[in-house]
């Protein structure tokens, strides 16, 4: 394999995978945290407003984590940095 | 299928080193629809009898940002309301305008969260400094001890990076899975996916004026114990002076 397909190929297959995992933790996060804020407004109607916006900025929280991810592979597919470093290299041999 | 990231690399207009891409030009028609819109709408406006549906709708949206600024624990909302009102509106239409075809929403690029972001980060020390006074809002910054300095200051420069990556992401990929979608199952599926990107839309923009509206929140609070000192020594002066 010539280095335009390793990096190729790198590039590809850590994308698929920061998604897959990026996705998978966050989801458990949140699915915790929607889980405790759904007992927490059974018990107490009253806090609603209180819960439901703690709420929101909590996911907002963990949910950029999911995002750094995925901005991070689309990066890699999209606008890698290492591809034309690589292709510059070679087109100079 | 060339896919563009962001509205960056659309250059419309090109004159010398002076470029005009697509993020500059959505931003700005959006800019100028909204505060034309505002203009118009605000020229008659009425305290009694009949008020207009487009006065009533305004009104809807100002009170109602009012009193989710009051809940977040500013007590003044008027203060703020310019700053974090702008900040929603401008995002939600962003967000909003994506079911006009061909248009790309502006906070899909980095360049206009990072913009948004770096006001926030501009807008907090600002406000504190004006509630607080220089020195005071300067020492929140040592608390709980003067070993977390550092680590404040990162936590202020993080949270920046989180706010204009967050809602650039959020929005990028909307476009992007839309994008996407055209092209393996074109007709029904990018419908749904567009309405679920409108939600997401709305969401963030919540997210990110209520997390301006906690960070202010947080930078303007004086901090209670003292208020309570200062409060409990007025009352034993006066005490004293009764007596």
């Amino acid at each position: 394999m010539d280095s335009v397909t390793v990096v190729a190929v790198a590039s590809v297959a850590t994308a698929g995978i920061t998604t897959g995992i990026g996705c998978m933790c966050p989801a458990l996060g949140e699915g915790r945290a929607v889980a405790t804020a759904l007992t927490s407004l059974a018990q107490q109607p009253d806090a609603s407003a209180t819960i439901t916006r703690t709420l929101f900025v909590g996911l907002a929280m963990i949910e950029s984590l999911a995002i750094y991810c995925f901005v991070v592979s689309m990066i890699l597919i999209f606008a890698n940095p290492f591809w034309n470093h690589v292709i510059a290299q070679t087109g100079g041999k | 299928m060339p896919v563009n990231l962001t509205s960056d690399q659309q250059i419309l207009w090109q004159h010398g080193f002076v470029k005009l891409n697509g993020t500059i030009v959505t931003t700005w028609v959006t800019m100028i629809v909204m505060s034309l819109s505002a203009k118009l709408i605000t020229r008659k406006l009425k305290t009694e009898g009949d008020i207009s549906r487009w006065q009533g709708s305004l009104e809807i949206i100002v009170t109602a940002m009012e009193e989710q600024i009051k809940e977040v624990g500013l007590s003044e909302p008027a203060k703020y309301l310019s700053f974090l009102g702008t900040l929603f509106l401008f995002v939600a239409t962003a967000s909003l305008g994506t079911v006009i075809p061909g248009y790309k929403p502006p906070t899909g690029s980095l360049s206009t969260t990072a913009a948004l972001a770096l006001c926030v980060f501009v807008a907090v020390p600002l406000f504190g400094i004006r509630e607080q006074g220089f020195v005071a809002y300067l020492k929140t910054y040592t608390k709980p001890t003067f070993i977390m300095l550092p680590f404040n200051i990162i936590s202020e420069l993080s949270r920046t990076l989180a706010l204009a990556v967050r809602l650039f992401g959020n929005m990028m990929s909307g476009v992007m899975i839309i994008g996407i979608l055209l092209t393996i199952t074109p007709f029904i599926f990018p419908i749904f996916m567009t309405v679920l990107g409108l939600l997401t839309g709305m969401v963030q923009a919540y997210i990110f004026s209520i997390l301006a509206t906690v960070y202010i929140a947080a930078a303007t609070r004086i901090p209670k114990l003292k208020a309570a000192v200062v409060q409990a020594k007025r009352d034993t002066k006066s005490l004293k002076a009764q007596h």
